[in-house]
């Protein structure tokens, strides 16, 4: 079987599945439960000064039948004493010497940097990740992501930090940014020894349609909460390979987080360059025994690919996440509609005409199994997309893989076009019904009653 | 042995009669609807004879507007809260969920319909206002669904409504002739009720027509006239001791459990004759109502059924004996029914013989004919110049349901001779709808 440890910026632990600096991490009691269900890590929640809480601190974005597809919260950092999560966390240790415990800190002034690592050096911690990403409630006292949007500043802080510690140091970075390269690199120049990212995403989750005010309500009004869970993944993602393929940056040990639940996400991040997950949302949905999902999901994979650990495949797929300039515009793919899977559903046909490119096509004879118009489908996926079948609707290579040109090889040569003759757009076959055609389609929209 | 104590009381009677299809909870339907996919064009649209936009009153549902869900259901649909619960679902838009061509459970739409339908019409919210007032007056025969949603449609357009309702409760055979696991009386009359409370037709009870004179102060006092006067009651078999004690139609048996619960006696052994959804109705009733043997007869095999599959499966489990190949000869007794004499049958190239020699007897003490509804036929030959064919039924135009006299329109069972709920709403409404292009051409 693989061996999931892992050696993270010199912080040890049986396997890459830690928990985020967030409420799955207020105490003791929560990480010793968590390290008994397969934990390997835990995230302090963020140590720091005394702070008030509000009552009401979580909102949600449902979809269909699923609860918090995306979870914002405005909760601060730790409000339990300092000197209570320094004695638990000594415990923790004493208790699960061999899994990481990590103590997220934010302060403020050099002064108060420097005490609070000791403090937590003392307590056994295993790391410190500095908190430059809460959104809400500490930026506006200067902390938080006031910092990680300030790259000199968290550069400075980083500098402070990295002379104080002598354990390893992750910060932590906010995609309240630009470019997130720019915070990165700020780290980095700082000598940090890992990055871990995304922190929460700025965010206002819904309105209350009575009171109208933003949840969650703290006494009809709101604040702008930090916004995770599945729905922030892609923009995680996205940033993490932003970070891995920097050529300054690169090399740097980077802790994948944002809204990862299952085994393909996890594997999703170590492939795009994260050699640790942590995980926050979906112990707040489901409780720490997600963790075995992921853990056996991890394992079949690795299995079935040959992996012995994830450094065998961690960033193995930055080198096919390019720029669009680089893509092949001579690949063709064309959906393909399994007849015998096709439910009827129709989904496709309408997505397509209304959404797309007009390249599905009903039966005349009222019958319902939707076929590809071959010279107007431009491969655009969408269809594919929104079958509710399995494996009803593939996009098949139509291309014969000898043909390569890229925008960048066109600019280069200097035969960037200057008309218009895409085929995949009015070019040969392809057609754009007539405007008038719309007043001559079925109307979906029967208005009730038939006659 | 009877898979049913008899019910000693409403409460046990409701155990016995629990209902098929339940209320959802908010949960339920919550979950539920997110599993529609919004068809484009959708078949189960197609499959509602009213045409009642699915998709979208699903939606609806899920997003947290269930009164505009119950808007889209009655636009489409007045007896939009019976049909989710009556209609034969799974042969109609739940059959043409798409869901089941990939052997998914399909959407369980009329629970939605009713979970939307029901919310407004226990909060009273009024969705409908009377169009103003036309100063032209209709007549409808017949508070049953075709009549009531002609009513609906008609006070909408402005006009002035009279129905003339020969029992004493509205909504027809919702109420006197389905089986009451289905649907209850309370349900069915909150429906009436929030309905006539929103729109204003009158309803003139226990108010039979049925003579030329009553015809002819309808025509004179009202510009048109709508038939909604259904079936009549059970058909005669003809047949030696169809007059002995303890032999009923299976219309006025299940008229009688509607009305009388579990005052209604049923005896220990008894045999229901027919193979219609109305037999299934009767014959679950009996083994509901606690009866010890309840024996269906039917004299074809059963795949020759009338009734719905998922009916004679429902009466089984309620502990009813099919009995098939028998056809009966008479019913024997002294005054009281104490059996019915059958003969055994065979198909042969599609027909039907008897074999010879093979009669025994069943003995219950109770026979349910349940062979069909008399005609209305005395009734439209009071009415000059209405053509009916050949199977009694009153002919009209297709587009408007106006009758060949042009003053009467005419839907329900009296048109189609015997079909769903949902089939009198939507001829009562398109009836409406012809009414106003005629009086206005």
């Amino acid at each position: 079987m693989a061996d999931l440890s892992v050696n993270f910026a010199g912080i040890k632990a049986p396997n890459p599945f830690w928990l985020a600096s967030a409420p799955p991490t207020n105490s003791g009691y929560q990480i010793m439960k968590a390290f008994e269900a397969g934990w390997g890590g835990a995230v302090w929640k963020t140590l720091g000064m005394p702070t008030i809480n509000v009552s009401s601190r979580y909102g949600a974005v449902n979809y269909g039948d699923r609860r918090m597809a995306g979870f914002s919260n405005i909760e601060l950092i730790s409000d339990r004493p300092l000197e209570d999560n320094l004695r638990e966390m000594l415990e923790v240790k004493k208790h699960f010497p061999d899994h990481a415990v990590i103590a997220s800190l934010m302060v403020d002034t050099r002064a108060e940097w420097i005490d609070i690592i000791k403090q937590v050096e003392d307590a056994g911690a295993d790391g410190i990740e500095l908190n430059f990403g809460c959104p809400h409630g500490m930026c506006e006292r200067g902390m938080g992501s006031a910092v990680g949007q300030e790259p000199e500043v968290l550069k400075t802080i980083v500098e402070w930090v990295m002379d104080a510690a002598n354990i390893p140091v992750i910060t932590k970075l906010s995609p309240n940014i630009s470019h997130i390269t720019d915070p990165g690199l700020a780290a980095v120049q700082g000598k940090t020894d890992a990055i871990s990212l995304i922190n929460t995403v700025k965010s206002i989750v819904g309105v209350d349609l009575d009171t109208y005010a933003p949840y969650p309500v703290v006494d009809g009004k709101g604040s702008n909460g930090g916004y995770c869970g599945p729905a922030v993944k892609p923009i995680a993602l996205h940033m993490l390979k932003d970070l891995a393929q920097h050529p300054d940056i690169m090399g740097t040990p980077i802790s994948g987080i944002g809204g990862i639940e299952t085994w393909r996400d996890v594997v999703e991040f170590i492939l795009l360059g994260a050699t640790s997950v942590q995980v926050c949302t979906a112990v707040m949905h489901y409780g720490f025994g997600i963790v075995r999902e992921m853990e056996a999901g991890l394992l079949k994979f690795m299995a079935d690919k040959g992996y012995n650990t994830i450094y065998d495949f961690a960033g193995k797929a930055l080198p096919n996440v390019t720029q669009w300039k680089h893509l092949n515009l001579k690949s063709e793919v064309k959906a393909k509609i399994n007849e015998d899977k096709c439910v009827g559903c129709d989904l496709c046909y309408i997505a397509c005409d209304d959404g797309a490119h007009q390249a599905i096509a009903l039966p005349k004879d009222g019958s319902r199994i939707p076929s590809i118009i071959e010279e107007n489908c431009v491969g655009c996926n969408l269809c594919s997309l929104v079958c509710p079948v399995e494996d009803c609707i593939t996009m098949e290579k139509f291309d014969d893989g000898t043909q390569h040109e890229t925008w960048d090889e066109l600019t280069q040569s200097d035969r960037i076009p200057n008309a218009w003759n895409d085929d995949r757009a009015g070019g040969k076959g392809h057609y754009v019904p007539e405007p008038i055609e719309a007043l001559k389609t079925k109307r979906a929209d029967k208005s009730g009653w038939k006659k | 042995m009877a898979e049913y104590k008899r019910p000693a009381n409403e409460q046990e009677f409701k155990e016995n009669f629990k209902q098929k299809k339940p209320l959802m909870n908010d949960t339920q339907a919550y979950y539920e609807s997110s599993r529609c996919l919004f068809c484009y064009d959708a078949p189960c649209m197609d499959a509602c004879p009213t045409g009642i936009d699915i998709p979208l009153f699903i939606k609806q549902i899920n997003s947290g507007n269930p009164e505009g869900a119950a808007k889209t259901i009655y636009d489409s649909n007045w007896m939009g809260n019976a049909c989710g619960t009556i209609c034969p679902t799974g042969v109609l838009c739940e059959g043409a969920c798409v869901y089941n061509n990939q052997d998914v459970a399909p959407l369980l739409i009329g629970r939605l319909q009713n979970y939307a339908t029901s919310q407004v019409i226990e909060s009273g919210k009024q969705l409908y206002t009377p169009g103003r007032d036309n100063g032209k007056s209709v007549a409808i025969i017949g508070a049953g669904p075709a009549g009531i949603a002609c009513a609906c449609e008609l006070r909408l357009l402005g006009y002035t409504v009279d129905i003339f309702e020969a029992k004493a409760l509205p909504s027809g055979l919702t109420v006197h002739g389905i089986a009451p696991y289905k649907i209850t009386n309370e349900e069915v009359l909150a429906e009436m009720e929030y309905l006539q409370n929103q729109l204003g037709y009158n309803i003139k009870y226990n108010s039979p027509i049925s003579s030329k004179e009553q015809l002819a102060e309808l025509e004179a006092n009202y510009s048109a006239i709508f038939i909604g006067v259904g079936l009549g009651g059970t058909a005669t078999l003809g047949m030696t001791g169809e007059d002995l004690d303890g032999v009923v139609g299976a219309v006025e048996f299940i008229e009688e459990l509607r009305l009388k619960h579990s005052d209604v006696k049923i005896p220990n052994r008894v045999v229901v004759i027919g193979g219609g959804n109305t037999a299934m109705d009767a014959a679950s009733g009996s083994a509901r109502l606690g009866a010890d043997e309840v024996t269906l007869a039917y004299r074809r095999d059963k795949s020759g059924m009338g009734a719905y599959s998922f009916e004679y499966e429902l009466a089984v489990g309620a502990g009813v004996r099919g009995l098939f190949n028998a056809s009966p000869l008479e019913i024997v007794g002294n005054g009281k029914v104490e059996g019915v004499k059958f003969i055994k049958t065979e198909s042969t190239d599609g027909k039907l013989n008897t074999i010879p020699g093979s009669e025994f007897t069943v003995p219950c003490e109770m026979v349910i004919k349940a062979t069909g509804q008399a005609k209305q036929g005395p009734f439209y030959s009071l009415i000059e110049g209405l053509e009916i064919d050949k199977k009694t039924r009153i002919v009209v135009n297709p587009d408007t349901n106006q009758s060949t006299n042009p003053k009467y329109f005419a839907g329900g069972d009296a048109i189609n001779g015997g079909a769903e709920v949902v089939n009198a709403a939507y001829d009562g409404k398109l009836a409406a709808n012809g009414i106003h292009e005629w009086i206005n051409k």
